[in-house]
């Protein structure tokens, strides 16, 4: 059976190195374009968000690849996302793709649960092997990360323009090439070397953005038109508040793996402001806001796909903590429109005024 | 005479201006683009010049609006900038101590806020029809009033009546409904207004702390309905600038002056940029499934930029310091 996954960023290395480590066979779907997303808005309710459409338009390209059936997330709690699955699976049925669909819901208490899940995956292979793949996986999720965190820091400060983005992309592929542990602590030191020969100017001043908001639209470059990529070219460091493999920590692993930024942090950190969950990340995006103030970042950008109801709550709330915390926040809502010049636009005028800012505070210090 | 130009090229009009070396603003051209913005910008450009006293020197040009980049690659451009920072350094230039900006024009909509004369926070709004000022040319088109007369017959309401503004189907449909039961025209111009408020604080102002001075631009600020339906809601006095409606192209022409004391010397190409031919155009890349469209600006035959693309396969391949994105945007 060959099995697809929606993109989200940069999570098909991890996905395709867990599932191939137990032999699975997988169709990586191509990359998220314009045409996925044409296909996804074709078939989905209009209503729906952002992530549905390209999730959908994901699995359409991947059928025509041969993929049989769809590995996908689950969730709970007042987000939509939960039902996500069962929805894309109708929706593919009315459309005669016929989908396996196999639906990952995060552990309510112990990983255990988590283990049964994907071991139905594979059938034959022993827990220890089920084990390891998990754990490959992870790694996976864990190198591509250092990279991403790497190029952000690298982005502002590169001699050539373009650079950056060229190294990513090599030292993605010598991840993405590793098959066992062993190749990939391998991969890793070249992949870090790789990062490393972009030249930079350290003396270069930048500012620093903290990106808060939706899971898919923080992780899924083509969702938020490549906003990291803007920002850095601005001039900006970018620090994003969720990565994958932390995400996986605290929702699969049920925070298993310790010394790593968990979203309790932040959570605690929203209480003054929202103390209920309200399903997605909206505890955390209060919460990292909070944060990134204390921490002495310039400014915060919160991203959220249209209708979000979640973040809609967080955004309502923002402006308290901007108050409190003296911190610029700007929100932007994502939506099928691929009007870049607009998304630019507001960019610029934030970092402008982030800019203005930082040269008065060292205009008084100094 | 030394002078400084600042152009604001818009999706439907494009706003030419010169200011003098104390920043008074000495002359000012207005078009509409008809979907045609090179052809207008050179027709503009004409006739700018046609109007200029011989002494005229431009010492420096700078532009904005969502045709930013192609106006600055076409005349080089000393200042590119966007929209917000042009129209508040504009505002603080010419309303010194403003703290508030309300900005509505043709197809979008902004807030900014300034404190100590640097903006500290603004909101834009470029999709929602119901809070600008194409809204208002249409419903006055409806109601076969001409856009001059709409704030003069608004001012005359008594009792104005509550229009639903969130969405303009639903403004329009409530509009048609309160004509169809006779309510009086100039109630029903009053309460539009007011609508618009209601949906501009709402979407835009919210949660922000909106401190007189307060400025009111864009074409939208020439309405007295509108002004007055700002000052009822806002409970403060609202200034509408001199030259409120450009304010983008002033703001643009002071950013150029800045930039010129700084590097000296302008990349200005000179008034003969309308007799060139200039072209733009377009085509879907097809080397990925992104089709991305990129853009091109020919100089007769010779492509002298583009952008657009997702990759940078097509912007990184000219060899011109004019592509890389720190410049253009
Ligand atoms: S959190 Fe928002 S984006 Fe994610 S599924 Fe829910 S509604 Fe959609």
């Amino acid at each position: 059976m060959k099995v697809t996954f929606p993109h989200m960023g940069y999570m098909w290395v991890c996905l395709k190195a867990m599932l191939e480590y137990l032999d699975v066979e997988v169709v990586v779907p191509p990359p998220t374009s314009k045409k996925t997303l044409t296909l996804g808005t074709k078939h989905a309710s209009e209503f729906a968000c952002l992530p549905l459409k390209l999730n959908l338009g994901n699995f359409i390209e991947a059928y025509e690849l041969g993929a049989e059936a769809i590995l996908m997330a689950g969730g709970c709690g007042p987000c939509r996302f939960g039902y996500y699955a069962y929805v894309q699976k109708e929706i593919l049925n009315d459309l005669q793709y016929n989908y396996n669909l196999i639906v990952l819901e995060p552990p309510e208490k112990h990983i255990s649960e988590f283990l049964i899940k994907v071991k139905q995956l594979t059938g034959s292979k022993s827990w220890y092997q089920v084990i390891k793949a998990i754990r490959f996986g992870y790694l996976k999720a864990k190198a591509v990360d250092e990279m991403e965190k790497i190029s952000l820091k690298s982005r502002p400060r590169e001699l050539n323009t373009g650079s950056t983005d060229l190294a990513f992309k090599l030292a993605l592929a010598e991840i993405d090439r590793a098959g066992t542990t062993d190749d990939l602590a391998v991969a890793l030191v070249k992949a870090r070397e790789i990062m490393s020969s972009v030249i930079l100017d350290n003396h270069r001043s930048v500012i620093k953005i903290g990106l808060v908001g939706e899971i898919y639209t923080l992780l899924d470059p083509f969702s938020n038109q490549n906003i990291e990529k803007h920002l850095g070219k601005m001039g900006v460091e970018v620090d994003r508040s969720i990565y994958l493999s932390e995400w996986v920590n605290d929702h699969l692993f049920m925070g298993l793996v310790k010394n790593v930024r968990s979203r309790e942090e932040a959570c605690r950190a929203s209480r003054p402001y929202l103390n209920h969950f309200v399903g997605g990340h909206g505890e955390e995006t209060i919460g990292n806001t909070v944060l990134y103030a204390k921490n002495g970042y310039d400014g915060v950008i919160q991203l959220l796909p249209f209708t979000c109801m979640p973040e809609i709550v967080a955004q309502s709330i923002l402006p308290g903590v901007c108050t409190d915390h003296n911190i610029s926040v700007m929100s932007l809502i994502l939506d099928e429109q691929s009007g870049e010049a607009g998304i630019i636009t507001r960019l610029e005028a934030f970092v402008d005024l982030l800019n203005r800012k930082k040269e008065q505070r060292e205009a008084v210090t100094a | 005479m030394k002078s400084y130009m600042g152009i604001d090229v818009g999706s439907v009009s494009i706003n030419i201006v010169l200011i003098d070396e104390h920043c008074q603003v000495r002359d000012a051209v207005y078009l509409r683009t008809q979907g045609q913005p090179i052809k207008t910008l050179q027709k503009g450009l004409k006739e700018m010049a046609s109007r200029l006293p011989g002494s005229t020197q431009i010492k420096g040009v700078g532009t904005t609006g969502s045709g930013r980049h192609l106006a600055g690659v076409i005349l080089g451009a000393d200042a590119i900038k966007n929209e917000i920072t042009t129209h508040a350094v504009a505002a603080s230039h010419l309303v010194p101590g403003v703290q508030t900006i309300l900005e509505i024009g043709g197809q979008d909509s902004k807030i900014i806020l300034l404190r100590n004369n640097v903006v500290s926070d603004f909101a834009m709004n470029t999709v929602c029809a119901a809070g600008t000022g194409s809204f208002l040319d249409q419903q006055a088109g409806r109601l076969n009033i001409k856009i001059e007369d709409f704030g003069p017959i608004a001012l005359k309401a008594s009792t104005p009546v509550r229009i639903a503004g969130r969405c303009a189907v639903f403004a329009e449909s409530d509009m048609i409904h309160k004509q169809q039961i006779g309510c009086d025209i100039s109630d029903i111009l009053a309460g539009l207004c007011e609508a618009l408020v209601r949906n501009y604080l709402n979407n835009l102002g919210k949660g922000k702390e909106i401190l007189a001075p307060v400025v009111f631009q864009g074409g939208v600020a020439a309405n007295l309905g509108m002004i007055k339906a700002f000052e009822q809601a806002l409970n403060l006095p609202v200034q509408i600038p001199p030259h409120y409606n450009v304010m983008g192209a002033v703001g643009a022409a002071l950013l150029a002056r800045e930039a010129v004391k700084k590097s000296l010397s302008s990349r200005f190409k000179g008034f003969n940029v309308v007799d060139i031919n200039y072209r733009a155009g377009g085509f879907e890349c097809s080397g990925c499934a992104n089709c991305c469209e990129v853009i091109e600006i020919r100089k007769n035959e010779e492509i002298i930029a583009r952008w657009g693309d997702r990759c940078g396969k097509w912007s990184t391949a000219l060899n011109n310091d004019l592509n890389t994105e720190e410049k253009i945007s």
